[in-house]
């Protein structure tokens, strides 16, 4: 089979529809992972154990069971329960959800960055337990974590071919109906490809630009 | 409890064989990502800039597009290129790959942590490179590679529930064939996800032995 750059010209159109798709899902699902992430971490630091522990172990089964399977329970065994949610909308649960687990270690490396003083001086300073969160830890805390973050939504980018299994018409999803139809393989899955190289490397270059603006914590 | 058991053992079953081949998927792309790893990852390190090139580009690429694409990559259209291929083999090659490409920073990061009097103790022993790296450097950095090793083999072991949309039965695949025999979503998925995070936990204590074994008795390490 060859390569056809004219066949790449009529598809592009179609392609780009589903990127715009994989966008949104990105920026929606980093949107509820930032969210939810700083949730967990802060019910994982409760001093109540019965919240502490069972939120632990909540974000660990997360973390330690493949997000596509996670997806299908979103969107396949929710409804027997009466809840039924649109593909894209489970979908961005699904991806907010999972990274949230990832996210809530950053937060919890960057909290534990804050010195111990910070802390002492807040209670001595007699704040409540909310305003020393919003008012001296929390901005300490979260301009080192931005890096770390961005470095996980990048990585939700990559995944966002998985919501193609759950039949959001993202990218991947694109690519595959344009195969099926007419039987080309290799245009549809190089431009994929080449898709998401042309976000991922700039993104990557952003990434180093921030590590060194905003320094580095928290990242294996 | 005992009309549950008829009724499920044939599936529950199918699902086992399942995670059959979801272990083995694990197993093999583990070992093809831990060659991958070494070979990248001191392939950066080195002195000539062509292997540096070339060991850059192999991790830019595969961390940079998704182990989903490269999956469907190897599957429809290395086989156009007239390469033939299993499905097997194909979701081999593109998760060792992928997770490779991870582990390959590791081992740079890891290696590069080792001081640099480790080095100029070496050079003053006349050790060779090659000596150097076997028997001075790379014991004492594979002990700060294994936590994230661990980490990787777990992705690893998530990214195979993607080979199920290539048609390779593994434990995702089992569930969706039960679901669409018996109609029932709860209990195949969540099934699975109990499966998952059991073989999750598996690695995870693994690798924790591991760690304990290897630096017992190093210098500068807990416990």
């Amino acid at each position: 089979m060859e390569w056809s750059w004219q066949f790449v010209e009529e598809i592009l159109p179609d392609l780009f529809r589903g990127f715009l798709v994989t966008i949104e899902a990105t920026i929606l699902g980093s949107i509820v992972a930032a969210i939810l992430g700083l949730v967990f971490a802060i019910l994982r630091r409760s001093d109540n154990r019965l919240i502490s522990r069972p939120v632990g172990f909540i974000v660990e089964f997360i973390r330690g069971t493949p997000l596509l399977v996670q997806l299908y329970f979103l969107f396949y065994v929710l409804p027997d329960v009466g809840i039924v949610l649109a593909p894209l909308v489970a979908g961005v649960i699904g991806l907010g959800l999972h990274y949230a687990t990832y996210t809530s270690e950053v937060y919890r490396a960057g909290i534990n960055n804050v010195p111990r003083g910070q802390w002492e001086a807040a209670k001595a300073a007699n704040l409540s337990s909310f305003q020393t969160w919003r008012y001296v830890i929390l901005p300490q805390a979260l301009p080192p974590m931005i890096p770390a973050l961005a470095n996980y939504f990048i990585a939700m980018f990559k995944e966002t071919p998985l919501l193609a299994a759950i039949t959001v018409l993202e990218l991947m999803n694109e690519a595959k109906s344009i195969a099926n139809y007419t039987y080309r393989y290799i245009e549809p899955m190089t431009m994929v490809g080449v898709f998401f190289l042309a976000v991922s490397i700039p993104s990557v270059v952003v990434l180093r630009w921030m590590e060194r603006r905003f320094g580095r914590i928290g990242q294996e | 409890m005992f009309d549950f058991y008829d009724r499920w053992s044939g599936y529950i079953d199918l699902i086992l064989q399942g995670a059959l081949v979801t272990i083995e998927l694990t197993l093999l792309g583990c070992a093809l990502a831990l060659v991958m790893a070494f070979v990248a990852g001191l392939g950066r390190l080195s002195q000539h800039w062509y292997l540096r090139w070339l060991a850059t580009t192999y991790i830019e690429f595969f961390r940079g597009t998704s182990i989903f694409v490269q999956l469907f990559w190897a599957y429809f259209v290395l086989p156009l290129l007239g390469l033939p291929i299993t499905p097997l083999q194909a979701a081999i090659l593109a998760l060792g790959l992928n997770v490779g490409a991870y582990g390959a920073e590791v081992v740079r990061g890891a290696v590069r942590s080792i001081g640099r009097e480790q080095y100029e103790a070496c050079i003053a022993c006349n050790l060779s490179r090659f000596q150097t790296m076997r028997y001075v450097i790379l014991p004492q950095a594979f002990v700060i590679m294994l936590p994230t090793f661990g980490n990787n083999a777990i992705e690893l072991l998530k990214g195979t529930a993607v080979v199920s949309l290539i048609s390779l039965a593994d434990m995702t695949f089992q569930a969706q064939v039960v679901r669409a025999q018996t109609g029932s979503t709860a209990v195949p998925f969540i099934t699975i996800l109990i499966l998952y995070f059991l073989m999750a936990s598996a690695i995870a204590w693994v690798v924790r032995r591991l760690e304990n074994r290897l630096t017992e008795g190093l210098e500068g390490t807990r416990k």
